[in-house]
């Protein structure tokens, strides 16, 4: 098995770090558009506590939706292709984030506003300097579902044509051959672990106050 | 002596009530007095405080600062010369303290190294050793420590008012006590006014150099703590008082 898998790097090399780069391109493209979409939809539903909870509710049954079959439904409407595909993982992107990022910015303490607006913060600063910093540990929560749940499922974007490393796994299936099966579901799974190592990082770098121990 | 907190006549109603929070009050403020606001929860002390921050507008009526009609000012800019701590004190936990204490200086763009000696200074004042808290978070402070750095932020930008709600409401009796002493030196310190809100009578009449009692939105009664003891003005005043003094009974009867 292991000189199958040798060999197919020997021979494919090209096309393995090909489909790497498309896998991790439409990833990256689909977190970015669902970050631009479900951040400021989600802050939006937390104006007014009948939109907050339609949004909410809408949007936790919409991830039960199977991802295979948002890829599917969309044929008709959208052809095959990237576009797609990432429109697709988008939509599975978004209730993560949106959801993570209403709940953060409710539950930012009713005090801290009180005091900061007593203190002559203007509406402007009481977003940027409070709201937001204090909404990041829960938004950044919901970008790690969002990012991992993307990358498994850009799998599946193979079968609408949007390439990636689904493509070996997809040609393993075809040709019956354990050793595309193993590179191809073995490299998913290392890009996800990887990704999620990195925002995890990332989180304990630029939100190290939630990370000290409470009081002594 | 000046004047610094005027109410004439001030009137607040919130939504969906009959009864008002506050109901056509009068009173003045002297500058340099520390008063305490006295009342049960419900009594529009809260009300009372946060309308001249502008948390809450009155209805009716004029509230007046150093002669001026705050009304007329921008509430956002008006709030930054007023020092404001509340019971819960709501630091910011994502700043260290230091950045907590330089809030208002950085709205107002002091530059770095006046904000930087202030808030050693405040840091100093408040019983806290700077070098060693000035990197700390909120998180990493005890309750009492939090409330110490709210009144350092609270004093930051050298207000001549300070709104002070509860501040020591959740704080344990012990360290409550030293905060009171604290708060009082501070108070002689900087000659400023403060005005103090609480539902602890021997609290209120503790620090206050006047105590304003409250009851269902109207003054009972505003004078000098021992004027109130010696005169009460109306039943209510009594009544508290004797809780007191049955209190004090208590002492009195298990000791002996």
């Amino acid at each position: 098995m292991m000189e199958k898998i040798m060999e197919y790097f020997m021979n494919n090399m090209d096309s393995y770090l090909l489909a790497v780069r498309q896998h991790i391109w439409v990833s990256l493209l689909s977190v970015a558009c669902a970050l631009l979409i479900g951040v400021p939809f989600g802050i939006l539903s937390t104006k007014n506590d009948r939109a907050y909870q339609l949004v909410t509710s809408v949007f936790n049954t919409f991830r039960i939706v199977p991802s295979l079959a948002v890829l599917i439904l969309l044929i008709p409407v959208m052809g095959t292709g990237v576009k797609p595909a990432v429109v697709a993982l988008v939509l599975l992107a978004i209730p993560p984030i949106l959801i993570n990022t209403a709940l953060a910015y409710r539950s930012v303490p009713d005090s801290v506003v009180e005091s900061a607006r007593g203190m002559g913060m203007s509406d402007g600063q009481l977003f940027w300097k409070v709201r937001i910093p204090l909404s990041l540990p829960f938004i950044f929560t919901g970008l790690k579902t969002a990012a991992v749940e993307v990358i498994a499922s850009a799998t599946l974007a193979t079968y609408i044509g949007g390439g990636g490393l689904g493509t070996i796994i997809f040609t393993g299936l075809g040709l019956n051959r354990t050793d595309l099966l193993l590179i191809g579901g073995l490299s998913v799974a290392v890009l996800a672990i990887l990704v999620s190592g990195i925002l995890n990082l990332l989180d304990r770098r630029i939100l190290r106050y939630t990370h000290l121990g409470t009081s002594q | 002596m000046s004047i610094s907190i005027e109410f004439n006549d001030v009137s607040k109603k919130f939504q969906n009530t009959s009864e008002y929070a506050v109901d056509h009050i009068s009173f003045s403020v002297t500058h340099g007095e520390l008063i305490t606001i006295l009342g049960s929860s419900g009594c529009g002390k809260t009300t009372l405080l946060k309308m001249i921050n502008r948390l809450y507008e009155p209805d009716s009526g004029v509230i007046r600062f150093f002669g001026e009609d705050i009304s007329r000012n921008d509430p956002v800019e008006f709030r930054r010369k007023i020092g404001y701590v509340i019971q819960q004190v709501g630091l910011f936990p994502h700043m260290t303290i230091e950045k907590n204490i330089a809030t208002v200086p950085r709205i107002l763009k002091w530059d770095k190294d006046k904000i930087r000696s202030r808030t050693d200074e405040l840091l100093i004042l408040v019983g806290l050793d700077p070098e060693e808290y000035r990197k700390r978070y909120p998180s990493q402070l005890s309750g009492g420590q939090q409330q110490r750095v709210g009144l350092a932020r609270a004093l930051a930008a050298d207000p001549e008012l300070m709104l002070l709600d509860e501040p020591f409401g959740a704080i344990d009796a012990i360290t409550r006590l030293k905060l009171q002493d604290e708060l009082l030196k501070i108070h002689q310190a900087s000659r400023k006014t403060f005005l103090f809100v609480t539902h602890d009578i021997n609290e209120a009449f503790k620090l206050g150099s006047r105590v304003l009692i409250m009851d269902s939105g109207k003054i009972q009664q505003f004078d000098t703590p021992r004027n109130i003891v010696t005169n009460p003005a109306n039943a209510f005043v009594e009544s508290l008082i004797d809780s007191v003094r049955q209190q004090e009974l208590l002492w009195k009867e298990t000791t002996s």
